[in-house]
């Protein structure tokens, strides 16, 4: 087997070591009936043969790279520079660990602190953390810590927000003494969504939790919001789907966020199929004892010379175990490496540009879609994403579409089946979208909608 | 001097240790080399990728745009490559040599699974196209989650758990539901003292409080005590297995009889896996619901700190509870995803956006269709074999805290340092002067000073004696009084011991420029 470097003869010279003759003989604590078990499983396979069995179930799915692709709502196909996946492959990289022995993990160290850096830039907020599982865990999380820095438990969620990230939020605190009130999604009408949040405030109110740009694609204007919560001593938890945005709208933190949480995959990660992603949490200097998740500091060595390491781990469970402020032991560090790299590639002034090719394609698109008889494109704002109602069941106009090998959108049925928006399909357009692609959609839609 | 293997006399390598009078006027070292900050390289106007100038343009985003400056500095495409080339050199990675962190399972991980998890259609697919373009996806969910259940001898399997603790954290929530559903509002899980801390902290995210289960004399949990303290507010009990301390628990059968006697659940923490997989499955043990570690047990990257991938095996008794969404068969063959609760359904609801890992399926699946059922089991294995074959070879200059044999790790701990000055962070930094990544240092708790060695079934026999010949060196050293290899090491890494004190004290969490500090 080509991963197993012991040979028989130096198995046997182990086990004449340790003074065995049978390697079961190591296994003499596991029930003895229990040993060795029948399992019905295929046998060793050359790597030549995994390639052809994988390759064959790859083949099966339809790459968004392929066809004309439109899909959004969270997760966003944009290019990644070559170089950011050579240089996370690099062995030091990709096969070190936690940098818990910072003298030999300066490498790591010194891009988590470069990424916490970035991060907090992009949402104009004091601090970062070194990554979390993804945007929906990190949105739990921030409605946790609000209850710890407000001591207060309701917490209010924003019909706009991404239905997962709800499911996820009310899932995770199910059992802790936190009480959710989520909003029903209005995505037609992004006024009435924000007003609904501003009313359900109160004194008792830990958080508002509201999505920027909304999942329908709507861009707020949270500083009202800000203004209620704040006067409530509520928190104002700002959710993140499309960083890109970021280059082109007011950031979270000068619309007074108190904590910021994000989907960081946009930048420097693929689809993945939904994983794995890469969790952004940001908030104020006064709430970092409170905040989950890793934390890397600058300091020095010995010699004087900088350095970082891993700091205020008293907020994590290896210190504080049931006391921690969270469970998570990871930090998604892979996954911030490809952000960070992409990010450095990018600069201020690549952000800014590519945003902003983002924001005139999705115009040229609902320039499209508005000329076409039946839709009716709900955004009056939106930066790459938009929300459209069709004469039909909008998961059959996907299904029908994805056949003709255009991938046309979310339909926000497969978001929220009990929403009763059957008909509305939210559709993402970045920078990897072509005239071409678009042409090729209308057409389609155009046809698909008569 | 010594001999290399075509007999021409070699020297030690030096170049570590400071042997010149001067430094040098660039700041590096020759291949030390010194690395800024990216925010002092480089600056808000420089790029590294050509995107098309848009010009100005009327913008549709409410009049809300971003006039503030952000600040992030680029860097051209060249120095973007030698930033990180530079930094990864700071790091040391099991591409690298023996990274024998206990617990950690830090074993080869194949290119293989790399080049599969970026195939088109698996690295780039969208989560939520129609079923219909993602069959092959769901396919290779089905394949992977196949392999999970019958390694285990399990009937369910939750994908979704981005890492450990997630996994964890799925267990026990399935675990409560199952209660709630029939009524009982237990308010107890009890944890072995030597638990890693999610354990804990995981039952306290549910709202339970968390009673410790001390441990016998020879390593694993102590039955009767934990028999005691079973009763009918315990809703669980979380137990890996093999545990913390590198041991089976002979009585695990007995445990979970008790466990189950007493209408709890058992939970078993499968960090530890690797160690008997095709040994023995958990499920013919009692266990109701166990997590994997993708990234310990079947060789995913652990990247630096993540990203991980923790699925969940389930027994009969809590699969109904499991969380959503998961593959199911359709009509005419074709495979469905079941994304939200329909009426009637008792899961206790989505852990996460989307489906999980799915970079990470790829990969442990590509580890797993190469080694075969023949080869896993091999491969723990020779991880055993390798761990007792350290333990063998040590335990006569270490103190090894409990009687072998080990299974994949072994657990010593600082009594062999007793009255030499040297603790053991100033062994595991000695290590680092050797070469290695140290050992897990100071887990599990239940010991003193630990020290937990695993091999993992990587290793050659050369390589496994070319430790063994360090860790004797030292061992030696430290009972000789040769304080010097210890009290300031690491000498050759590159950087000395790192002032963590001062890093909480006085927290820089991030760069300002030096005007705005």
């Amino acid at each position: 087997m080509r991963y197993l470097p012991l040979t028989d003869d130096d198995r046997a010279e182990m086990r004449a070591k340790i003074g065995i003759s049978q390697i079961d003989e190591l296994f003499k604590d596991v029930p003895k009936a229990d040993l060795n078990p029948a399992i019905d499983l295929p046998r060793y396979k050359s790597e030549m043969e995994v390639e052809r069995h994988l390759s064959k179930l790859a083949n099966k799915n339809m790459a968004a790279g392929s066809v004309p692709f439109f899909v959004g709502a969270g997760a966003y196909k944009h290019h990644v520079p070559s170089t950011v996946d050579h240089m996370i492959q690099r062995g030091e990289f990709l096969t070190a660990y936690t940098p818990y022995q910072p003298e030999i993990a300066q490498g790591t160290l010194q891009y988590v602190f470069e990424f916490q850096t970035q991060v907090a830039q992009l949402l104009a907020m004091d601090v970062a953390n070194a990554g979390m599982y993804d945007g929906s865990t990190a949105t739990a999380e921030a409605v946790m810590m609000a209850r710890r820095v407000t001591r207060k438990k309701r917490a209010v969620l924003a019909g706009g927000l991404h239905p997962h990230y709800r499911a996820v939020v009310e899932t995770t605190t199910q059992f802790t003494d936190d009480i959710v009130v989520a909003q029903p999604p209005q995505p037609a009408d992004a006024k009435a969504e924000l007003q609904a949040v501003i009313d359900a405030i109160d004194d008792t109110t830990s958080c508002v939790v509201v999505q920027n740009p909304t999942v329908a694609g709507h861009v707020l204007d949270l500083r009202p919001l800000a203004e209620v919560a704040h006067a409530h001593k509520a928190l104002l938890v700002v959710a993140v789907t499309e960083v890109v945005s970021l280059g082109l709208m007011m950031s979270p933190g000068e619309m007074g966020a108190d904590i910021v949480v994000g989907e960081g995959q946009s930048i420097g990660n693929g689809l993945n199929y939904g994983g794995p992603y890469i969790g952004l949490f940001a908030t104020n200097k006064k709430y970092v004892r409170q905040m989950p998740g890793r934390l890397c500091g600058e300091t020095v060595d010995a010699d004087g010379t900088r350095g970082f390491v891993l700091t205020l781990s008293t907020r994590e469970q290896h210190i504080r175990r049931e006391k921690a402020t969270s469970n998570i032991c990871t930090n998604s560090s892979l996954c911030s490496l490809a952000f960070t790299i992409h990010m450095t590639l990018l600069g201020e002034k690549g952000l800014r540009a590519l945003a902003k090719v983002n924001h005139k394609t999705t115009q040229t698109l609902k320039a499209a879609l508005s000329g076409i008889a039946g839709i009716d494109v709900l955004n009056d704002s939106f930066f790459n994403e938009l929300t459209v109602r069709l004469p039909k069941d909008a998961a059959d106009v996907v299904e029908e579409l994805a056949k003709g090998g255009v991938l046309a959108g979310v339909p926000f049925s497969r978001l929220d089946p009990n929403a009763g928006h059957d008909d509305l399909l939210v559709l993402a357009a970045t920078e990897m979208v072509t005239d071409e692609d678009i042409a090729a959609l209308v057409s389609a839609l155009t046809e698909a909608v008569q | 001097m010594s001999m290399n293997s075509q007999g021409r006399p070699t020297a030690a390598i030096s170049g570590g240790a400071e042997t010149a009078s001067f430094e040098s006027f660039s700041g590096h070292r020759g291949l030390r080399l010194a690395e800024p900050l990216i925010f002092e390289l480089g600056n808000s106007e420089t790029t590294g990728v050509d995107i098309a100038d848009t010009g100005d343009f009327d913008l549709s985003i409410g009049g809300l745009e971003r006039t503030e400056e952000i600040g992030c500095a680029g860097l051209s495409e060249p120095d973007t490559v030698r930033h990180y080339t530079r930094l990864s050199r700071l790091n040391y990675g099991i591409d690298m040599g023996v990274f024998p962190l206990g617990s950690c399972t830090m074993k080869h991980n194949p290119r293989l699974n790399e080049k599969m998890a970026r195939l088109p259609g698996f690295g780039d697919i969208h989560p939520l196209q129609p079923i219909a373009t993602v069959q092959g996806a769901l396919g290779l969910m089905e394949e992977l989650s196949n392999w999970l259940m019958t390694l285990t001898g399990m009937p369910a399997v939750a994908l979704s758990p981005k890492a450990g603790a997630h996994g964890e954290l799925c267990g026990v929530m399935a675990i409560r539901a199952a209660h709630e559903a029939r009524g009982d509002a237990r308010q107890i899980i009890l944890c072995p003292e030597s638990a890693h801390g999610t354990n804990p902290a995981t039952a306290a995210f549910c709202g339970y409080k968390v009673k410790s289960i001390p441990g016998q004399a020879n390593g694993r949990v102590d039955v009767a005590a934990l028999k005691e303290a079973l009763d009918d507010t315990v809703a669980a009990v979380m137990i890996t297995n093999p545990n913390t301390c590198g041991l089976f628990e002979n009585e695990v059968k007995d445990i979970a009889d008790a466990i189950h006697a007493a209408g709890a659940f058992f939970y078993c923490d499968g960090a530890n896996f690797t160690a008997i997989m095709g040994k023995v499955r958990p499920g013919d043990l009692g266990v109701d619901a166990m997590h994997f570690n993708l990234h310990k047990t079947f060789s995913t990257p652990h990247g630096g700190g993540g990203p991980g991938s923790g699925p969940v095996v389930f027994s009969d008794a809590l699969k109904a509870h499991a969380p959503l969404p998961y593959v199911e068969e359709g009509k005419d063959g074709s495979l469905e995803m079941r994304e939200w609760a329909e009426e009637g359904d008792t899961t206790f609801g989505r852990l996460t956006a989307f489906h999980g890992q799915m970079g990470m399926y790829v990969r442990a699946l590509s580890y797993m269709l190469s080694h075969g059922s023949d080869g896993l089991k091999q491969a723990s294995e020779d991880a055993v074999l390798s761990a007792n074959y350290l333990y063998a070879c040590l335990k006569d200059v270490m103190s090894a805290s409990f009687e072998g044999p080990v299974m994949h790790e072994a657990l010593f701990d600082d009594a062999f340092l007793k009255d030499t000055g040297v603790t053991t962070l100033d062994f595991a930094k000695a290590m680092i002067d050797e070469g290695y990544h140290p050992m897990t240092m100071y887990f599990p708790l239940v010991v003193h000073g630990a020290m937990l060695v695993e091999p993992t079934e990587s290793e050659s026999k050369y390589n496994l004696d070319q430790f063994i010949r360090s860790m004797r060196g030292l061992a030696l050293a430290a009972k000789a009084g040769e304080t010097e290899r210890f009290e300031n090491a690491p000498y050759f890494a590159p950087r000395k011991r790192l002032d963590e004190t001062l890093a909480a004290r006085n927290p820089i969490l991030r760069f300002t420029k030096p005007d705005e500090a």
